[in-house]
């Protein structure tokens, strides 16, 4: 158990979460609610904070899904936390949306290996593959990339599961290239309770960063053409 | 009262501390001309990626400057709207959060507000009631001011915005970007009278503008021109001024039609096109001539800025209005839908 008071927030899917993290014990209210991201996320972060009768000042950390994801979702997140971060004069831990699904099917199913998929739109997928450390974490082998599902490479011999809304939109493409991936949870989103475990033990490893530097991993980047490219 | 105010609703991220008692103390502001203007035109998304990495430090320069702490702040206001969905995204969320941290009200500021109001910013301001021409990259009205939250469309756009016409012109004519500034800078070149163009809808009654067949006859002059051979530098400038000058005599008849229907005698122009120097010139000129008196902001005033957004949020707090727990964004938003205080 770690002494430490630590706020979560995720908007970076259809999930919109907060999580808080009291010495140990995790709060967390998670709601599947597309759209509704602006309406309801300061109001989850207030519940859980009045419930535990603590303000953002007295907490240690904040942390939140830094993305992947929706380009929006994970700027509304990211402006939250910049707010109450600068407002507190507290840290940031930015934690990847990929990591914290991997956490949560490794808490709920014991899974070791995690394929993290979440859809990305256009025909791509963000991508990212997870293993279990010593200390109960999941941990990123290689780099996360935003791909199309046909090119994703199946890793090293493991009992590897996939999970993330990415095994929704492109599960049959997915599964012909990795054939050998049998346990599969596609509805699983990223959460804020996962993200508050890796953000804590990120914490501990001085991975806080100041509210200002608390920006979005978007993974892709090509959004726009230039003019001299176009001609 | 002291409110910080933020602006993102486009390609200026802007900051602001105002003063209900001391008027304005500092503002700071970030444009990202250069980012756009490798494609050409503002590129949204990368809009609102660039004011995540501006605002904060923006906020604290701003505060510095203004020599507040942020625990003296009685309030935060930003823009909800209209704009670039995502880019106002981001101010809102971030002013909102910052506020419910502070333990302190926010207030969703109405962005073209922000701009009719700027004048009140000068220590020469305006008293009500006036008539505002509000004209920007991406609105052109007139509208009859009573008092704050007190405003009757008169007029407005049918097509392009007087700025996007300059913008989609400059373009046209092969300029650069952003195009309206340097068509003006081009203009200051040309020769009046060596081209006639058409004065969009002043034979009609009313006071709606157009300016999408003005942008037309542009092209087809240009065309012409180059068909002739005598596409030249001069020949360019002289299309720009013929250009510039349709639009600026347009707007001037539109306005001295509103002050003389109205019987108001105060005309007041607010956004990026009241910072062309012609349309001020021509309005002076009109305004005194009609026995009436004209307003306007410093330049740095007229485009977006964090100040406008500050002061008007100032006094829709100071009347008791603020926002729920909640990021409020409208990409659209009336401006007489707005509350009067």
């Amino acid at each position: 158990m770690t002494k430490l008071k630590l706020l979560a927030l995720d908007t970076a899917t259809e999930a919109c979460s907060a999580a808080l993290y009291i010495d140990g014990e995790i709060y967390q209210d998670f709601q599947l609610a597309p759209r509704e991201h602006t309406r309801l996320i300061l109001r989850q972060a207030e519940g859980l904070l009045n419930k535990a009768g603590i303000t953002v000042q007295q907490l240690d950390a904040l942390a939140f899904g830094r993305g992947p994801g929706s380009f929006t979702g994970v700027r509304i997140a990211t402006g939250v936390v910049q707010g109450m971060a600068f407002g507190a004069d507290i840290p940031v831990v930015p934690v990847s949306t990929l990591a914290s699904i991997a956490q949560a099917v490794y808490e709920d199913h014991q899974a070791q290996h995690v394929l993290s998929a979440i859809d990305a739109r256009m025909g791509g997928v963000y991508w990212g593959q997870y293993q279990l450390n010593a200390e109960g974490l999941m941990q990123l082998v290689g780099d996360e990339a935003v791909l199309s599902p046909a090119d994703v490479a199946m890793p090293a011999s493991f009992d590897w599961c996939g999970a993330g809304s990415g095994w929704q939109a492109h599960g049959k493409i997915l599964q012909q290239r990795l054939a050998s991936v049998t346990r599969i949870y596609p509805d699983y989103y990223p959460q804020s309770k996962t993200i508050a475990r890796l953000a804590v033990a990120g914490f501990k490893n001085g991975e806080a960063v100041d509210a200002a530097q608390a920006i979005p991993v978007y993974l892709r980047n090509d959004v726009a053409q230039k003019s001299a490219d176009r001609k | 009262m002291i409110v910080l105010g933020i602006e993102t609703s486009c390609d200026e991220t802007g900051l602001a501390v105002y003063d209900s008692d001391r008027g304005l103390l500092a503002h700071t502001l970030h444009s990202q001309i250069k980012l756009h203007a490798e494609y050409g035109g503002v590129v949204p998304e990368l809009a609102s990626r660039d004011h995540v990495r501006y605002l904060l430090p923006l906020a604290e320069q701003a505060l510095q400057q203004a020599g507040v702490s942020k625990h003296e702040l009685d309030g935060i206001a930003y823009t909800a709207g209209p704009g670039l969905i995502g880019a106002l995204m981001v101010g809102a969320s971030t002013g909102r959060a910052l506020a419910m941290t502070l333990g302190i009200p926010a207030i969703a500021v109405h962005h073209m507000e922000g701009h009719l109001l700027a004048p009140m910013l000068e220590d020469a301001a305006p008293d009500f009631p006036f008539i505002a021409l509000l004209v920007s990259g991406g609105h052109t009205l007139l509208a009859e001011v009573q008092g704050i939250g007190q405003y009757q469309i008169l007029g407005e756009s049918l097509d392009d915005a007087a700025g996007e016409a300059f913008d989609k012109t400059a373009k046209m004519l092969d300029l650069g970007y952003p195009g309206g500034p340097i068509l003006a800078k081009l203009a200051e070149q040309g020769r009046s009278g060596q081209y006639k163009f058409p004065r969009p809808m002043v034979d009609r009654p009313g006071l709606d503008f157009s300016f999408s067949g003005l942008k037309t006859f542009t092209l087809n002059t240009w065309q012409d021109a180059k068909q002739a051979g005598s596409d030249d530098e001069q020949t360019r400038a002289d299309i720009a001024l013929a250009f510039e000058e349709a639009v600026v005599d347009t707007l001037m008849i539109k306005c001295r039609r509103a002050l003389r229907e109205t019987g108001i005698k105060t005309l007041v122009i607010a956004g990026g096109v009241g910072a062309n120097l012609r349309l001020r010139g021509a309005l002076q000129a009109m305004v005194e001539k009609e026995n009436s008196a004209l307003f306007y902001p410093r330049i740095e005033f007229c485009t977006d800025n964090g100040a406008m957004i500050a002061h008007v949020g100032c006094l829709r707090l100071q009347a008791g209005q603020q926002e729920d727990l909640q990021i409020n964004t409208r990409a659209r938003w009336p401006i007489d839908e707005l509350e009067k205080i």
